[in-house]
Protein backbone atom coordinates (compact mmCIF):
# COMPACT_ATOMS: atom_id res chain seq x y z
CA UNK A 1 0.00 0.00 0.00
CA UNK A 2 2.84 1.95 0.77
CA UNK A 3 6.31 1.64 -0.80
CA UNK A 4 9.05 4.09 0.99
CA UNK A 5 12.52 3.53 -1.13
CA UNK A 6 15.27 5.64 -0.04
CA UNK A 7 13.74 8.40 1.55
CA UNK A 8 16.04 11.15 3.14
CA UNK A 9 15.33 14.29 4.51
CA UNK A 10 17.66 17.14 5.37
CA UNK A 11 16.52 20.90 7.43
CA UNK A 12 19.47 22.82 6.16
CA UNK A 13 22.64 20.56 7.11
CA UNK A 14 19.95 18.72 10.18
CA UNK A 15 20.04 14.82 8.23
CA UNK A 16 16.31 13.94 9.48
CA UNK A 17 15.34 10.79 7.78
CA UNK A 18 18.34 8.88 6.49
CA UNK A 19 17.91 6.58 3.64
CA UNK A 20 14.69 5.16 4.72
CA UNK A 21 13.29 1.88 2.49
CA UNK A 22 10.26 0.36 4.00
CA UNK A 23 6.99 -1.43 2.79
CA UNK A 24 3.98 -0.82 4.43
CA UNK A 25 0.83 -3.34 3.80
CA UNK A 26 -3.04 -2.63 3.70
CA UNK A 27 -4.67 -3.52 7.64
CA UNK A 28 -1.33 -3.05 9.13
CA UNK A 29 -1.24 -1.41 12.65
CA UNK A 30 2.24 0.12 12.62
CA UNK A 31 3.66 1.90 15.12
CA UNK A 32 6.78 3.83 15.43
CA UNK A 33 8.70 4.74 18.90
CA UNK A 34 11.50 6.07 19.44
CA UNK A 35 13.18 9.34 21.18
CA UNK A 36 12.26 12.60 20.20
CA UNK A 37 14.36 14.07 17.31
CA UNK A 38 14.68 10.75 16.13
CA UNK A 39 13.01 11.43 12.69
CA UNK A 40 9.71 9.93 13.41
CA UNK A 41 7.29 12.49 13.10
CA UNK A 42 9.22 14.15 10.03
CA UNK A 43 8.75 10.31 8.53
CA UNK A 44 5.53 10.40 8.84
CA UNK A 45 4.87 13.53 7.48
CA UNK A 46 6.81 12.89 4.57
CA UNK A 47 4.23 9.90 3.81
CA UNK A 48 1.35 13.00 2.81
CA UNK A 49 3.91 15.08 1.96
CA UNK A 50 3.38 17.78 4.63
CA UNK A 51 7.30 17.29 4.35
CA UNK A 52 8.71 17.49 1.37
CA UNK A 53 11.53 14.38 0.99
CA UNK A 54 14.78 15.44 0.07
CA UNK A 55 15.26 12.58 -2.05
CA UNK A 56 13.86 9.03 -2.51
CA UNK A 57 10.57 7.45 -3.94
CA UNK A 58 7.70 7.70 -1.98
CA UNK A 59 4.44 5.03 -3.57
CA UNK A 60 1.06 4.98 -2.41
CA UNK A 61 -1.28 2.64 -4.12
CA UNK A 62 0.65 1.87 -6.80
CA UNK A 63 1.39 5.60 -7.63
CA UNK A 64 4.49 7.60 -6.74
CA UNK A 65 3.35 10.99 -4.98
CA UNK A 66 6.61 12.78 -4.91
CA UNK A 67 7.17 13.65 -8.24
CA UNK A 68 6.51 16.27 -9.89
CA UNK A 69 2.53 16.53 -11.57
CA UNK A 70 1.20 13.88 -8.73
CA UNK A 71 -1.79 15.00 -7.70
CA UNK A 72 -1.20 15.80 -4.14
CA UNK A 73 -4.46 16.89 -2.87
CA UNK A 74 -6.15 13.79 -4.32
CA UNK A 75 -3.77 11.11 -2.86
CA UNK A 76 -4.56 13.25 0.46
CA UNK A 77 -8.08 12.37 0.87
CA UNK A 78 -6.64 8.95 1.18
CA UNK A 79 -4.59 9.29 3.65
CA UNK A 80 -6.36 10.72 7.03
CA UNK A 81 -4.02 12.66 9.33
CA UNK A 82 -4.62 13.14 13.23
CA UNK A 83 -2.31 16.22 14.91
CA UNK A 84 -0.63 16.39 18.42
CA UNK A 85 -2.13 19.66 18.87
CA UNK A 86 -5.48 18.59 17.14
CA UNK A 87 -5.56 21.34 14.95
CA UNK A 88 -9.53 21.74 14.88
CA UNK A 89 -10.74 24.40 13.01
CA UNK A 90 -11.56 26.89 15.75
CA UNK A 91 -13.69 29.45 13.76
CA UNK A 92 -16.21 26.52 12.80
CA UNK A 93 -18.50 23.79 15.05
CA UNK A 94 -17.64 20.58 15.23
CA UNK A 95 -20.05 19.73 12.65
CA UNK A 96 -18.37 22.51 10.33
CA UNK A 97 -14.83 20.46 11.24
CA UNK A 98 -16.21 17.53 9.91
CA UNK A 99 -18.31 18.06 7.17
CA UNK A 100 -16.12 21.03 5.35
CA UNK A 101 -13.84 19.40 3.20
CA UNK A 102 -16.18 16.36 2.13
CA UNK A 103 -18.57 19.44 0.95
CA UNK A 104 -15.92 21.93 -0.16
CA UNK A 105 -14.52 19.10 -2.23
CA UNK A 106 -18.08 18.13 -3.51
CA UNK A 107 -17.92 14.41 -2.53
CA UNK A 108 -21.11 14.88 -0.50
CA UNK A 109 -23.83 17.59 -0.10
CA UNK A 110 -23.90 19.13 2.92
CA UNK A 111 -27.11 16.70 3.77
CA UNK A 112 -25.24 13.95 3.24
CA UNK A 113 -21.98 15.23 4.83
CA UNK A 114 -24.45 16.51 8.09
CA UNK A 115 -25.64 12.50 8.20
CA UNK A 116 -22.49 11.07 8.09
CA UNK A 117 -20.74 13.47 10.37
CA UNK A 118 -23.30 13.18 13.18
CA UNK A 119 -23.37 8.87 12.70
CA UNK A 120 -19.04 9.76 13.34
CA UNK A 121 -20.08 11.71 16.03
CA UNK A 122 -22.79 9.14 17.65
CA UNK A 123 -20.10 6.20 17.27
CA UNK A 124 -18.23 8.32 19.90
CA UNK A 125 -20.37 9.38 21.99
CA UNK A 126 -20.20 13.67 21.22
CA UNK A 127 -23.45 13.99 18.86
CA UNK A 128 -24.35 16.20 21.66
CA UNK A 129 -21.39 18.60 20.65
CA UNK A 130 -21.89 18.82 17.31
CA UNK A 131 -23.16 22.27 17.53
CA UNK A 132 -20.32 23.73 19.92
CA UNK A 133 -16.75 25.46 19.27
CA UNK A 134 -13.55 23.69 19.22
CA UNK A 135 -12.84 26.07 22.16
CA UNK A 136 -16.08 24.60 24.45
CA UNK A 137 -14.79 21.11 24.48
CA UNK A 138 -11.80 19.14 26.79
CA UNK A 139 -8.75 18.21 24.62
CA UNK A 140 -9.80 14.25 25.02
CA UNK A 141 -12.87 15.56 22.72
CA UNK A 142 -11.27 17.58 20.25
CA UNK A 143 -8.64 15.07 19.56
CA UNK A 144 -11.61 12.10 19.20
CA UNK A 145 -13.24 14.86 16.99
CA UNK A 146 -10.48 15.39 15.01
CA UNK A 147 -9.99 11.52 14.51
CA UNK A 148 -13.47 11.51 12.74
CA UNK A 149 -13.14 14.50 11.02
CA UNK A 150 -10.30 12.29 8.88
CA UNK A 151 -12.74 9.41 9.11
CA UNK A 152 -15.02 11.62 7.27
CA UNK A 153 -13.51 11.58 3.90
CA UNK A 154 -13.42 7.77 3.86
CA UNK A 155 -9.24 7.52 3.91
CA UNK A 156 -7.78 4.09 3.14
CA UNK A 157 -5.07 4.54 5.70
CA UNK A 158 -4.70 6.81 9.04
CA UNK A 159 -2.10 8.95 10.17
CA UNK A 160 -1.38 9.63 13.61
CA UNK A 161 1.47 12.00 14.97
CA UNK A 162 1.78 11.69 18.44
CA UNK A 163 -1.95 12.06 19.14
CA UNK A 164 -2.12 11.66 22.93
CA UNK A 165 0.88 13.52 23.48
CA UNK A 166 -0.69 16.94 24.14
CA UNK A 167 -3.57 15.58 26.56
CA UNK A 168 -4.21 15.52 30.12
CA UNK A 169 -3.26 12.07 31.42
CA UNK A 170 -6.94 11.25 31.92
CA UNK A 171 -8.25 11.87 28.56
CA UNK A 172 -5.40 9.41 26.94
CA UNK A 173 -7.64 6.91 27.60
CA UNK A 174 -10.61 7.95 25.67
CA UNK A 175 -8.68 8.80 22.65
CA UNK A 176 -6.71 5.21 22.45
CA UNK A 177 -9.99 3.68 22.31
CA UNK A 178 -11.38 4.96 19.49
CA UNK A 179 -7.72 4.34 17.87
CA UNK A 180 -8.42 0.56 18.77
CA UNK A 181 -11.89 0.55 17.61
CA UNK A 182 -10.62 1.42 14.18
CA UNK A 183 -7.88 -0.93 14.13
CA UNK A 184 -10.08 -3.62 15.04
CA UNK A 185 -12.40 -2.36 11.96
CA UNK A 186 -9.44 -2.92 9.80
CA UNK A 187 -8.22 0.67 9.26
CA UNK A 188 -4.59 0.90 8.09
CA UNK A 189 -3.01 2.67 10.82
CA UNK A 190 0.55 4.51 10.85
CA UNK A 191 0.91 5.56 15.05
CA UNK A 192 3.96 7.39 15.81
CA UNK A 193 3.25 7.46 19.54
CA UNK A 194 5.23 7.24 23.16
CA UNK A 195 2.48 4.75 24.37
CA UNK A 196 4.07 1.92 25.32
CA UNK A 197 1.08 0.05 25.98
CA UNK A 198 -1.18 0.92 22.86
CA UNK A 199 1.82 -0.17 20.60
CA UNK A 200 1.76 -3.81 22.67
CA UNK A 201 -1.91 -4.11 22.51
CA UNK A 202 -2.98 -2.92 19.03
CA UNK A 203 0.06 -2.70 16.93
CA UNK A 204 0.86 -5.47 14.18
CA UNK A 205 4.41 -4.72 13.92
CA UNK A 206 6.41 -1.94 15.94
CA UNK A 207 9.78 0.07 14.67
CA UNK A 208 11.87 1.76 16.23
CA UNK A 209 13.32 4.70 14.68
CA UNK A 210 16.85 6.70 16.16
CA UNK A 211 19.15 9.02 14.05
CA UNK A 212 16.55 8.88 11.27
CA UNK A 213 16.46 5.20 10.78
CA UNK A 214 14.73 2.74 11.86
CA UNK A 215 17.40 0.64 13.92
CA UNK A 216 14.79 -1.97 14.67
CA UNK A 217 10.98 -3.28 14.09
CA UNK A 218 9.50 -6.49 14.81
CA UNK A 219 6.03 -8.14 15.82
CA UNK A 220 4.88 -6.17 19.06
CA UNK A 221 5.57 -9.24 21.86
CA UNK A 222 9.33 -9.66 20.27
CA UNK A 223 9.80 -6.39 20.23
CA UNK A 224 9.39 -6.12 23.86
CA UNK A 225 10.64 -9.10 25.61
CA UNK A 226 13.26 -9.76 23.36
CA UNK A 227 15.02 -6.23 21.78
CA UNK A 228 17.97 -6.81 20.05
CA UNK A 229 19.53 -3.54 19.66
CA UNK A 230 21.43 -1.48 22.46
CA UNK A 231 19.70 1.77 21.68
CA UNK A 232 16.57 -0.21 22.16
CA UNK A 233 17.33 -2.12 24.79
CA UNK A 234 18.59 1.44 26.53
CA UNK A 235 15.12 3.29 25.23
CA UNK A 236 12.84 0.61 26.70
CA UNK A 237 14.62 0.67 30.03
CA UNK A 238 14.10 4.23 30.24
CA UNK A 239 10.44 4.38 28.82
CA UNK A 240 9.07 1.01 30.45
CA UNK B 1 -15.55 90.48 22.19
CA UNK B 2 -17.99 87.70 24.18
CA UNK B 3 -17.11 83.51 23.82
CA UNK B 4 -20.66 83.76 22.20
CA UNK B 5 -19.89 86.17 19.37
CA UNK B 6 -16.59 84.86 18.72
CA UNK B 7 -18.75 81.51 17.88
CA UNK B 8 -21.17 83.34 16.22
CA UNK B 9 -18.97 84.88 13.91
CA UNK B 10 -16.61 81.87 13.46
CA UNK B 11 -19.23 78.81 12.66
CA UNK B 12 -22.72 80.95 12.05
CA UNK B 13 -21.91 84.10 10.78
CA UNK B 14 -21.68 84.11 6.63
CA UNK B 15 -22.92 80.32 6.93
CA UNK B 16 -19.15 79.28 8.29
CA UNK B 17 -20.48 76.19 9.58
CA UNK B 18 -21.43 74.91 5.98
CA UNK B 19 -17.76 75.64 4.84
CA UNK B 20 -17.19 73.30 7.72
CA UNK B 21 -19.56 70.30 6.72
CA UNK B 22 -18.39 70.50 3.00
CA UNK B 23 -14.70 70.42 4.75
CA UNK B 24 -16.07 67.25 7.13
CA UNK B 25 -17.41 65.44 3.52
CA UNK B 26 -14.21 66.42 1.91
CA UNK B 27 -12.38 64.30 4.68
CA UNK B 28 -14.82 62.11 4.55
CA UNK B 29 -14.50 61.37 0.70
CA UNK B 30 -10.97 61.03 0.79
CA UNK B 31 -10.66 59.16 4.04
CA UNK B 32 -13.18 56.05 2.65
CA UNK B 33 -12.09 55.89 -1.13
CA UNK B 34 -8.39 55.92 0.16
CA UNK B 35 -8.86 52.95 2.38
CA UNK B 36 -10.93 51.08 0.07
CA UNK B 37 -7.70 51.80 -2.24
CA UNK B 38 -5.41 51.03 0.44
CA UNK B 39 -7.35 47.78 1.07
CA UNK B 40 -7.16 46.41 -2.87
CA UNK B 41 -3.16 47.79 -2.86
CA UNK B 42 -2.84 46.52 0.30
CA UNK B 43 -4.49 42.60 -0.39
CA UNK B 44 -2.23 42.60 -4.21
CA UNK B 45 0.84 43.71 -2.33
CA UNK B 46 0.22 40.67 0.69
CA UNK B 47 -0.45 38.08 -2.13
CA UNK B 48 3.31 39.62 -3.64
CA UNK B 49 5.07 38.82 -0.40
CA UNK B 50 3.84 36.07 0.08
CA UNK B 51 4.36 34.65 -3.19
CA UNK B 52 6.55 31.49 -4.30
CA UNK B 53 7.49 33.37 -7.01
CA UNK B 54 10.62 35.84 -6.25
CA UNK B 55 9.85 38.54 -8.21
CA UNK B 56 6.81 39.33 -6.96
CA UNK B 57 8.02 38.87 -3.58
CA UNK B 58 10.99 41.79 -4.14
CA UNK B 59 7.99 44.02 -6.06
CA UNK B 60 6.35 43.92 -2.76
CA UNK B 61 9.15 44.29 -0.71
CA UNK B 62 10.31 47.29 -2.38
CA UNK B 63 6.91 48.98 -2.29
CA UNK B 64 6.89 48.79 0.98
CA UNK B 65 10.06 49.88 1.72
CA UNK B 66 9.55 53.15 -0.72
CA UNK B 67 6.33 53.97 0.44
CA UNK B 68 7.09 53.71 4.06
CA UNK B 69 10.37 55.60 3.87
CA UNK B 70 8.75 59.01 2.09
CA UNK B 71 6.75 61.45 4.20
CA UNK B 72 3.18 61.26 3.47
CA UNK B 73 2.77 64.84 2.27
CA UNK B 74 5.75 64.53 -0.04
CA UNK B 75 3.79 61.35 -1.13
CA UNK B 76 0.83 63.37 -1.85
CA UNK B 77 2.39 66.04 -3.24
CA UNK B 78 4.67 64.54 -6.33
CA UNK B 79 1.16 62.77 -6.61
CA UNK B 80 -0.46 65.96 -7.80
CA UNK B 81 2.37 67.66 -8.78
CA UNK B 82 5.17 65.46 -10.93
CA UNK B 83 2.66 62.03 -11.88
CA UNK B 84 -0.59 63.28 -12.12
CA UNK B 85 0.68 67.56 -13.35
CA UNK B 86 -0.69 67.09 -16.97
CA UNK B 87 -3.76 65.19 -16.44
CA UNK B 88 -6.46 67.17 -15.28
CA UNK B 89 -7.59 65.29 -12.60
CA UNK B 90 -9.84 66.43 -9.53
CA UNK B 91 -7.64 66.59 -6.69
CA UNK B 92 -9.70 64.79 -4.71
CA UNK B 93 -9.44 61.71 -6.61
CA UNK B 94 -5.71 62.88 -6.62
CA UNK B 95 -5.87 62.45 -2.96
CA UNK B 96 -7.92 59.48 -3.34
CA UNK B 97 -5.41 57.99 -4.94
CA UNK B 98 -2.31 58.93 -3.09
CA UNK B 99 -3.32 58.14 0.44
CA UNK B 100 -4.52 55.27 -0.41
CA UNK B 101 -0.96 54.09 -2.45
CA UNK B 102 0.19 55.45 1.34
CA UNK B 103 -2.36 53.17 3.11
CA UNK B 104 -1.71 50.17 1.07
CA UNK B 105 2.15 49.64 1.94
CA UNK B 106 0.81 49.67 5.81
CA UNK B 107 -2.14 47.89 5.15
CA UNK B 108 -0.60 44.75 3.25
CA UNK B 109 2.12 43.75 6.45
CA UNK B 110 -1.40 44.25 8.86
CA UNK B 111 -2.64 41.69 6.38
CA UNK B 112 0.30 39.36 6.07
CA UNK B 113 0.94 39.46 10.01
CA UNK B 114 -2.85 38.49 10.30
CA UNK B 115 -2.16 35.27 8.07
CA UNK B 116 0.89 34.50 9.72
CA UNK B 117 -0.57 34.80 13.22
CA UNK B 118 -2.63 31.76 12.09
CA UNK B 119 -0.87 28.31 13.33
CA UNK B 120 0.44 26.56 10.72
CA UNK B 121 -0.92 23.77 12.56
CA UNK B 122 -4.82 24.87 10.32
CA UNK B 123 -2.95 25.12 7.39
CA UNK B 124 -1.53 21.29 7.87
CA UNK B 125 -5.05 20.15 9.01
CA UNK B 126 -6.87 21.59 5.99
CA UNK B 127 -4.04 20.15 3.25
CA UNK B 128 -3.98 17.11 4.89
CA UNK B 129 -7.80 16.38 4.46
CA UNK B 130 -7.35 17.19 0.64
CA UNK B 131 -8.09 20.67 0.43
CA UNK B 132 -6.11 22.46 -2.12
CA UNK B 133 -4.10 25.23 -1.04
CA UNK B 134 -6.54 28.02 -2.16
CA UNK B 135 -9.51 26.22 -0.52
CA UNK B 136 -7.37 26.23 2.85
CA UNK B 137 -6.84 29.89 2.46
CA UNK B 138 -10.07 30.94 1.72
CA UNK B 139 -11.93 28.03 4.33
CA UNK B 140 -9.92 28.17 6.92
CA UNK B 141 -7.06 30.68 7.31
CA UNK B 142 -8.70 33.68 5.88
CA UNK B 143 -12.00 33.83 8.25
CA UNK B 144 -9.02 33.23 11.67
CA UNK B 145 -6.46 35.91 9.95
CA UNK B 146 -9.48 38.47 10.02
CA UNK B 147 -9.89 38.58 13.21
CA UNK B 148 -6.40 38.80 14.20
CA UNK B 149 -6.23 41.35 11.40
CA UNK B 150 -9.37 43.61 12.40
CA UNK B 151 -8.27 45.74 15.42
CA UNK B 152 -4.99 46.59 13.36
CA UNK B 153 -7.08 47.31 10.20
CA UNK B 154 -9.79 49.42 11.92
CA UNK B 155 -7.10 51.54 13.86
CA UNK B 156 -5.58 52.34 9.98
CA UNK B 157 -8.46 53.42 9.10
CA UNK B 158 -8.42 56.31 11.87
CA UNK B 159 -4.79 56.81 11.10
CA UNK B 160 -5.66 57.38 7.77
CA UNK B 161 -8.77 60.24 8.61
CA UNK B 162 -6.14 61.68 10.65
CA UNK B 163 -3.45 61.59 7.74
CA UNK B 164 -6.11 63.19 5.03
CA UNK B 165 -5.36 66.88 6.95
CA UNK B 166 -2.28 67.40 5.09
CA UNK B 167 -4.50 67.46 2.14
CA UNK B 168 -3.97 71.51 2.42
CA UNK B 169 -0.81 71.33 0.92
CA UNK B 170 -2.33 70.65 -2.58
CA UNK B 171 -4.97 72.38 -2.03
CA UNK B 172 -7.58 70.75 -0.83
CA UNK B 173 -10.52 72.16 1.23
CA UNK B 174 -10.73 69.24 3.38
CA UNK B 175 -11.61 69.60 7.52
CA UNK B 176 -8.30 71.03 8.55
CA UNK B 177 -8.00 73.66 6.02
CA UNK B 178 -11.34 75.08 6.28
CA UNK B 179 -10.83 75.78 9.95
CA UNK B 180 -7.67 77.27 8.53
CA UNK B 181 -9.47 79.18 6.19
CA UNK B 182 -11.83 80.44 9.27
CA UNK B 183 -8.85 81.68 11.32
CA UNK B 184 -7.49 83.27 8.21
CA UNK B 185 -11.31 85.14 7.80
CA UNK B 186 -11.95 85.98 10.85
CA UNK B 187 -8.30 86.65 12.89
CA UNK B 188 -9.69 84.44 15.88
CA UNK B 189 -8.03 80.88 15.95
CA UNK B 190 -8.78 79.04 18.81
CA UNK B 191 -13.23 78.54 17.90
CA UNK B 192 -12.58 77.17 14.03
CA UNK B 193 -9.32 75.03 15.28
CA UNK B 194 -10.77 73.68 18.28
CA UNK B 195 -13.83 72.77 16.40
CA UNK B 196 -12.49 70.98 13.99
CA UNK B 197 -10.54 69.30 16.94
CA UNK B 198 -13.57 67.78 18.35
CA UNK B 199 -15.00 66.75 14.81
CA UNK B 200 -11.81 64.63 14.47
CA UNK B 201 -12.30 63.40 18.02
CA UNK B 202 -15.79 62.25 17.45
CA UNK B 203 -14.83 60.83 14.63
CA UNK B 204 -12.33 59.16 15.36
CA UNK B 205 -13.92 57.58 18.83
CA UNK B 206 -17.00 56.59 17.08
CA UNK B 207 -15.07 54.61 14.62
CA UNK B 208 -13.07 53.16 17.56
CA UNK B 209 -16.52 52.31 19.43
CA UNK B 210 -18.42 51.01 16.26
CA UNK B 211 -15.17 48.51 15.59
CA UNK B 212 -14.83 47.24 18.78
CA UNK B 213 -18.78 46.44 18.72
CA UNK B 214 -17.70 44.09 15.21
CA UNK B 215 -14.94 42.69 17.20
CA UNK B 216 -16.94 41.59 19.26
CA UNK B 217 -19.67 40.09 17.40
CA UNK B 218 -17.29 38.36 15.93
CA UNK B 219 -15.48 36.93 19.16
CA UNK B 220 -18.49 34.05 19.28
CA UNK B 221 -16.58 31.38 18.35
CA UNK B 222 -13.68 32.27 21.17
CA UNK B 223 -13.24 31.03 24.56
CA UNK B 224 -15.81 32.35 26.70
Amino acid sequence: MIDVKNLCKSFGDNKVLNNITETIDKGEKVVIIGPSGSGKSTFLRCLNLLETPTSGEIWFEGQMINKKGANVDELRRKMGMVFQHFNLFPHLTVMQNITLAPVTLKLQSKEEAGETALKLLRRIGLSDKADAYPSMISGGQKQRIAIVRALAMNPDVMLFDEPTSALDPEMVGEVLEVMKELAAEGMTMIVVTHEMGFAREVGTRVMFMDEGKILEQNEPHAFFSNPQHDRLKDFLSKVL
Amino acid sequence: MSIWEQIYSNLIAQDRWMLILRGLGTTLLIAFGAIIVGTLIGAVICLFRMSNIRVLRWIGTLYITVIRGVPVITQLMIFAFVIFASYSMPLNVVAIISFGVNSGAYVSEIFRAGIQGVDIGQTEAGRSLGLKKWQTMVKIVFPQAFKNILPTYTNEFIVLIKETSVAGYIAIQDLTKVGDMIRNATFNAWVPLITTAVIYLILTLGLARLFSLLERRLARSDRR
